[in-house]
């Protein structure tokens, strides 16, 4: 058992300056299975290593996207190690012969899960989940349900159930991303908006987006430049003068 | 014409559709033409190469458009006449000032233009006398001159008279001439006046047979007049006094400015939506626009306006004002506008008054009232101008009075920041107010033309000395409270400066915190400053824009605030708060989603909680689920628990958490935890109609339904506890499966020509419509540098002609005096051989 930053170093660097060198790849399977079962940062980062060999190494590993369903928790899209992570992610889902269900329980926990990420993240995942629709047609359901059931209740998808197969998230819609709509930031809800229109054929490409970072995103919105301003109309009473100011109830200016 | 003269330019082929200009010329006549014109310009200019005098039109006004011809000619003549007025003329031999016209003063002639001027007197002075025509063209001929001295032989027959004697004589002639005029004259005007006088006795003799109609009519008027003329008059001067443009009563003014609000919302809303405005992409002023242009700014509160009240006009605060009239010379600015209603109230006055005179019988009443009315409103106006500053004179308490008349009246505006804050060092908050307020008004950018970039930079300056007052270690929020009200003012004046210097600040703020997260890997909350300039950009701009250049920048800011930043003291857990407080008070109208904010509200919840507690719900980045810096927010004594009052939380804190006792951390912390009960209750509110709403509250609701202690709590705790989960639990919601809009049908593709316009044939039609334009703008240019140089060259052609032919006339005639010079030499010559030849033979 290695320390935890020692067990991320080793992690970080191992699918591109370790596998490729060993004579007997597939030594390093239990290494990685145990460290892709400890969860958290460090399974995000064993998933790099156990994807090569998966790829190149013939390895079976069952129930590997039960185990990546379960990987998806609300910090994923505030870790560092979002970029590669996402990156490998959309390598798995981009098979197409994986069954709806699936994608369409990944695509309805990453939505669910995107109520809670920064903006930053929220660029990169609208996107990535339009990709999942278009390479998985069947899943569109989620987003256009013409026949279906005019109310419910509750949402069918079962957050709690870790079994994809067990979500029923193809029995729901993605009202987060309609949520998202509505988000602060405008390019966020004009990236959520597209989904209303039925998606174009060609996939966006999210390599660009995966490494943005807040600061960008903050610089680029500060250069644009304005052709007017609008201002505030109401006439200013003071600091906290505001009508209905949540400051003044619970702030002083002492 | 003449088909010579005529060349015709055959063309190869004929091209079907082509146009051409050029296919028959003119040359001889175009030739002529052009010489003609250079006859007239270049060869005058070069014929006058060396000449230096110019022709100088000094009539008055005679460029001079804007004069009409009758005004201009009246103008001339006091010009004439001041000129001449005590200039003694000495060719004038009358002696006197008086104009004349055949000899009669212009004066009398205008005053009894019908006398006299009988014929046989202007037969008379049409002739030229003998003896004048004599002396004044010098003496005439021989043949007059001998007639003269045959008439006077017989007295002075020796000697002709010398000249002086003569023009003496002819002087003496013509006074002596005058003077009889003169006496016929008055004799004329005498007789006239007789005439007259006799006239009107036989007159008065005449009226007395008028006939009874016309007496009776002058009887009719001139009794005392009738009641309806009277109303009939007083209609038209209350037509006559009343200004130009009518007063507004109250409820329009209401009503206006209620206007004014409805369509500013609307516009808000507009943005808020993001709709893009293509038809009319310049959008209304948020100001209108002569508010902007005289720097006085509508709002209720400052504004008085002129009104009636059951047909009078309101004054108020009359005596107030008096006592500050000393201040009028401050206001030019502002009353501009006023003065130009006073003059044309004036001027409406006074065409009453004159109106009156001309007017035989008197309207007293009317015209009195008329009159106070007008000065009345004149009053009122010239009032109106100073309300605002004696409006702000009015909120200070009189003990600042006296220091307040100390401050002088005009400012420059600082040009560094030193300098401002010098200006504003050891003053009041009252006095630093109107210390900017005078700058701003002294400098008002429609005074002078660099104001403008002072007043910006002024903008500047203020926001640094907020951020400087904030960063204090006893920071002085009062005053910031009220230096936002200057702030406010001046960035409705200049949007753009303003938003570019608040940007700077932000910009230099997140480059900062990226800095930091770069070094230490994790970032701190930034000093109470940032939060007040993230509070003043609420109050500045429209936070509800659906994109804005300052506020879209300023959430970002807040977002990396809460989740880049680390919580590690009870300070940061109330910036947090604050931070927290501003984006939902961003979002209040537009109602948009925030994650980071739900997140931290959750996060603040879970570290109030004792540690090992059950998980059902995940905390996010930066709180985490164990480690250090838990319990933060905490309080398990009892005692602090029971004798906590809820209390507004005292922003001081943030820079100094004074040495407390352990007792009032602890309140701070229930108060801390009071305020996200409220901030997770006003969340719910809003987010209510998001169709996830429950997902996202769900964390929230889960740690308050299953882990918050609320037993613990005193029951105020417990009653904000209640209400926020009260907001949340009870929300019906509807799920409906969602829907594409439906897309309009692709039509299929076909391979039908594509249709290029072509304007005209033989040009090149590549390029959009601007490539085009600015090739035939260079086009157009070559031509014309084409022709100009064709006009240099035949100019040039020209010239050289002239000065050829100068020279070639020049040699003509010196050949010609040469020639005649050599003929006459050798007939000269010629004659001396005959002489010689002559003598010697004889």
């Amino acid at each position: 058992q290695l320390p935890t930053g020692l067990y991320k170093k080793v992690l970080v660097i191992l699918h591109d300056s370790v596998l490729p060198y060993m004579n007997e790849p597939t030594l390093m399977m239990d290494f990685l299975t145990v460290a892709y079962g400890i969860g958290g940062a460090i399974s995000l980062l064993a998933l790099n290593g156990l994807f090569v060999l998966i790829h190149q190494h013939n390895l079976e590993y069952p129930d590997f996207y039960k185990k990546l369903y379960s990987l998806l928790d609300p910090s994923i899209y505030h870790v560092k190690y979002r970029a590669r992570f996402f990156h490998l992610t959309d390598l798995f889902l981009s098979s197409s012969h994986l069954p709806a269900y699936l994608v369409a329980a990944f695509i309805k926990r990453l939505s669910r899960l995107a109520l809670t990420a920064p903006p930053e993240a929220l660029l990169m995942i609208i996107p990535f989940i339009c990709n999942l629709f278009r390479r998985h047609p069947a899943c569109r359901v989620l987003v256009h349900r013409p026949g279906g059931p005019a109310d419910m209740s509750e949402d069918p998808y079962v957050m709690e159930e870790e079994e994809p197969s067990e979500s029923r998230a193809l029995e729901s819609s993605l009202w987060e991303i309609q949520s998202l709509q509505n988000h602060y930031h405008p390019d966020v809800a004009k990236a959520a908006a597209v989904l209303n229109q039925s998606l174009s054929e060609m996939e966006d490409d999210i390599s660009g987006l995966l490494e943005l970072s807040a600061y960008e995103l903050f610089d680029k919105e500060v250069k644009k430049k304005a052709v007017d301003v609008p201002l505030e109309f109401e006439q200013v009473r003071g600091l906290f003068g505001k009508k209905n100011d949540i400051f003044g109830e619970h702030f002083s200016l002492d | 014409s003449n088909p010579f003269e005529v060349k015709v330019n055959r063309q190869k082929f004929d091209i079907l559709g082509r146009k051409t200009k050029n296919d028959v010329g003119l040359p001889g006549v175009s030739r002529s033409k052009a010489i003609k014109k250079r006859n007239q310009t270049l060869l005058k200019e070069y014929k006058e190469r060396e000449k230096t005098n110019v022709f100088k039109d000094k009539r008055f006004g005679e460029y001079n458009t804007k004069i009409t011809p009758e005004e201009k000619m009246i103008r001339r003549f006091t010009l004439e006449r001041q000129q001449n007025y005590g200039k003694k003329n000495i060719y004038n031999l009358n002696e006197d000032e008086e104009l004349t016209h055949y000899g009669q003063s212009l004066a009398e002639i205008e005053k009894l233009n019908d006398i006299v001027d009988s014929d046989s007197d202007t037969e008379e002075r049409g002739t030229l006398s003998a003896e004048l025509t004599a002396a004044h063209f010098g003496g005439g001929g021989g043949l007059l001159r001998k007639k003269v001295s045959s008439e006077q032989q017989d007295e002075e027959e020796e000697k002709p008279k010398s000249r002086k004697e003569l023009i003496e004589e002819m002087i003496a002639k013509s006074k002596q001439e005058k003077q009889e005029r003169q006496t016929r004259r008055e004799s004329a005007l005498e007789l006239t006046e007789k005439l007259d006088k006799d006239w009107k006795e036989i007159q008065s003799l005449i009226a007395r047979k008028t006939p009874k109609s016309e007496k009776k009519d002058k009887e009719v008027e001139k009794p005392k007049p009738d009641e309806y003329d009277m109303i009939v008059r007083e209609l038209g001067f209350e037509m006559k006094a009343k200004p130009s443009e009518r007063l507004k009563t109250e409820e329009e003014l209401a009503k206006e400015e209620q206007a004014r609000l409805q369509k500013l919302e609307a516009d808000r809303l507009r943005r808020m939506h993001g709709i893009e405005e293509q038809a009319n992409k310049k959008r209304p002023s948020h100001m209108s626009a002569d508010d902007l242009a005289d720097g006085f700014i509508l709002d209720k509160d400052d504004r008085r306006l002129l009104s009636y009240k059951d047909g009078k006009i309101n004054i108020e605060n009359e005596e107030e004002k008096e006592e500050e009239e000393g201040e009028e010379e401050e206001e030019e600015g502002e009353e501009e506008d006023n003065e130009n209603e006073e003059e044309s109230q004036e001027e409406s006055a006074s065409e009453n008054e004159e109106d009156d005179a001309a007017d035989s019988h008197s309207d007293l009443e009317s015209d009195l009232e008329s009159e106070e009315e007008a000065a009345g409103n004149k009053e009122e106006k010239k009032h109106k101008g100073i309300e605002n500053e004696s409006q702000n004179m009015e909120k200070l308490d009189p003990k600042t009075e006296a220091a307040k008349s100390e401050l002088p009246y005009t400012f420059a505006v600082p040009e560094s920041y030193e300098t401002f804050k010098s200006l504003l060092a050891g003053r009041t908050i009252e006095q630093q107010l109107i210390i900017l307020e005078r700058v701003q008004k002294c400098n008002h950018p429609s005074l002078a033309v660099g104001n403008k970039a002072k007043l910006e930079k002024l903008f500047g300056f203020l926001l640094e000395y907020i951020g400087e007052l904030a960063t204090l270690d006893l920071p002085e929020l009062r005053t910031i409270d009220k230096l936002v009200l200057p702030l406010y003012n001046l960035c409705q004046m200049f949007p753009e400066a303003a938003s570019d210097s608040i940007k700077f600040i932000l910009r230099d703020a997140a480059h900062d915190l990226e800095e930091v997260i770069e070094v230490k890997g994790r970032a701190t909350f930034p000093g109470l400053d940032t939060l007040i300039y993230l509070k003043i950009i609420s109050l500045l701009f429209p936070t509800s824009d659906f994109w804005h250049p300052v506020v879209t920048p300023a959430f970002m800011y807040m977002s990396q605030l809460l989740t880049k930043c680390r919580i590690t003291t009870l300070q940061d857990v109330i910036k947090g708060l604050f931070i927290c407080c501003l984006f939902l008070e961003y979002v209040s109208l537009s109602r948009r989603f925030v994650p980071e904010l739900i997140n931290f509200l959750l996060g603040v919840l879970h570290i109030s909680l004792p540690k090992n507690q059950a998980q059902g719900y995940t905390v996010v980045h930066p709180f985490t689920p164990v480690g250090k810096n838990l319990e933060l927010l905490f309080v398990c004594d009892k005692e602090d628990l029971k004798s906590w009052e809820k209390q507004n939380v005292p922003l001081s804190i943030v820079t100094r958490l004074k040495e407390t006792s352990k007792t009032e951390i602890n309140h701070i912390r229930l108060s801390c935890l009071a305020l996200c009960f409220d901030l997770i209750k006003k969340c719910a509110a809003l987010y209510e109609s998001l169709p996830s709403f429950r997902e996202i509250m769900h964390p929230v609701r889960i740690l308050l339904t299953q882990h918050v202690p609320v037993n613990e709590y005193p029951e105020k705790m417990q009653e904000w506890y209640h209400s926020a989960l009260k907001e949340l639990e009870n929300k019906v919601k509807h799920y409906t499966p969602l829907i594409c809009e439906k897309k309009k049908p692709v039509p299929l593709k076909q391979y039908t020509p594509k249709i290029v316009k072509v304007l005209e044939f033989g040009r090149k039609q590549a390029g959009n419509k601007k490539e085009q334009e600015r090739k035939q703008l260079i086009q157009r240019h070559k031509r014309e540098l084409k022709g100009a140089i064709r006009e240099i060259r035949k100019d040039n052609q020209f010239l050289a002609r002239m000065q050829l032919s100068e020279i070639m006339e020049r040699d003509s005639a010196r050949k010609r005096k040469v020639k005649e010079l050599l003929g006459s030499l050798a007939t000269q010559e010629g004659e001396w051989k005959a002489m010689k030849r002559k003598k010697w033979k004889s």
